[in-house]
């Protein structure tokens, strides 16, 4: 009976392991967010120190809101970077944790974790070159917390539980962001670069030792 | 008796873990499924055969292009056997405790 009972007790984990494995993407890597928490932050000091970027009010005041400054034109092309950045060290390094763990990283969950992310950050980046076009430069930092608050939020249920409240976190920083919008590119230093170095050190610590 | 809701269908494990997989996932396809086992073409699909015979689990064929591609999913029945089965294993489990 005892062999039995093993058997059964192996059963149940091995259900278990299914389930969570078939609906939660857990080959996400704690060391890729610190890598976008590093390159956020260097992108933020790049921007404020040698492009002067730090809007003080919502909009440009200037007559003609459709031609963009030199100087905004490269932050447009800084964030490009660090965003091309931090997604291509997070393919890789989760590549690679699939690797180690027997799976595939493109797999079911994987496509569904991006399928449920895309939705959001589509719409918040389009938003955005329409805010670019109409000169409401104030908005800019702090609308990319809200929608990719809302991004992790929304696909927290498709990957480690932790994303649902860095989702939070940083939907409450673009507000912070919005209301107070000297503080815009601060909240989005903190946001982007702070906790996800923060949040990418407690992944790495509990699920990839 | 003590083996009351334990089925016979599910003796095997990779039966167990494809109910498993689609207790939670609402439809998935062959070859999604065959990342989670390390299995040939011909072993998974006998076991999905097996489910599919008991009514546990359908299938919706369609074509992606010139492709065809088969979905599954789990039934009612399916669904009450496997948390019967589950059950069934637990109580097992801590009646010897």
């Amino acid at each position: 009976m005892q062999e039995e009972e093993q058997h059964y007790i192996e059963d149940i984990a091995e259900m278990r392991a299914m389930m969570e494995r078939s609906s939660r993407f857990m080959s996400l890597s704690g060391l890729a967010g610190v890598m976008a928490g590093i390159y956020a932050l260097a992108g933020a000091w790049i921007a404020w120190k040698f492009f002067d970027f730090n809007p003080e009010q919502i909009d440009r005041n200037s007559a003609n809101p459709g031609d963009l400054p030199a100087n905004l034109l490269m932050v447009i092309f800084l964030s490009v970077i660090v965003l091309v950045l931090a997604i291509g060290t997070a393919v890789f390094l989760s590549n690679r944790n699939a690797h180690k763990r027997g799976e595939k990283f493109w797999n079911s969950t994987a496509r569904r974790l991006v399928i449920n992310m895309g939705v959001p950050l589509l719409t918040g980046g389009l938003l955005i070159l329409i805010l670019v076009s109409k000169g409401l430069i104030g908005f800019i930092a702090p609308f990319t917390l809200l929608f990719y608050g809302l991004a992790l939020y929304s696909a927290s249920k498709y990957t480690y539980e932790e994303v649902r409240s860095l989702g939070l976190i940083e939907i409450g920083l673009g507000l912070i962001g919005c209301w107070y919008v000297e503080y815009g590119l601060l909240c989005w230093a903190a946001g982007f670069g702070l906790v996800h170095i923060i949040y990418g050190i407690y992944m790495h610590y509990r699920y990839e030792r | 008796m003590l083996t009351d809701g334990l089925h016979k269908a599910f003796e095997r494990r990779i039966r167990l873990g494809i109910m498993s997989i689609l207790a939670v996932n609402d439809t998935l396809d062959f070859n999604a499924l065959k990342d989670y086992f390390d299995v040939t073409d011909g072993n998974l699909a006998s076991n999905l055969k097996a489910l599919e015979n008991e009514n546990f689990i359908g299938v919706k064929k369609s074509f992606i292009g010139k492709k065809p591609n088969t979905k599954y999913f789990m039934t009612k029945p399916g669904r009450k056997a496997f948390n019967d089965h589950l059950k069934a294993m637990e109580k097992l489990i801590q009646s010897q405790k």
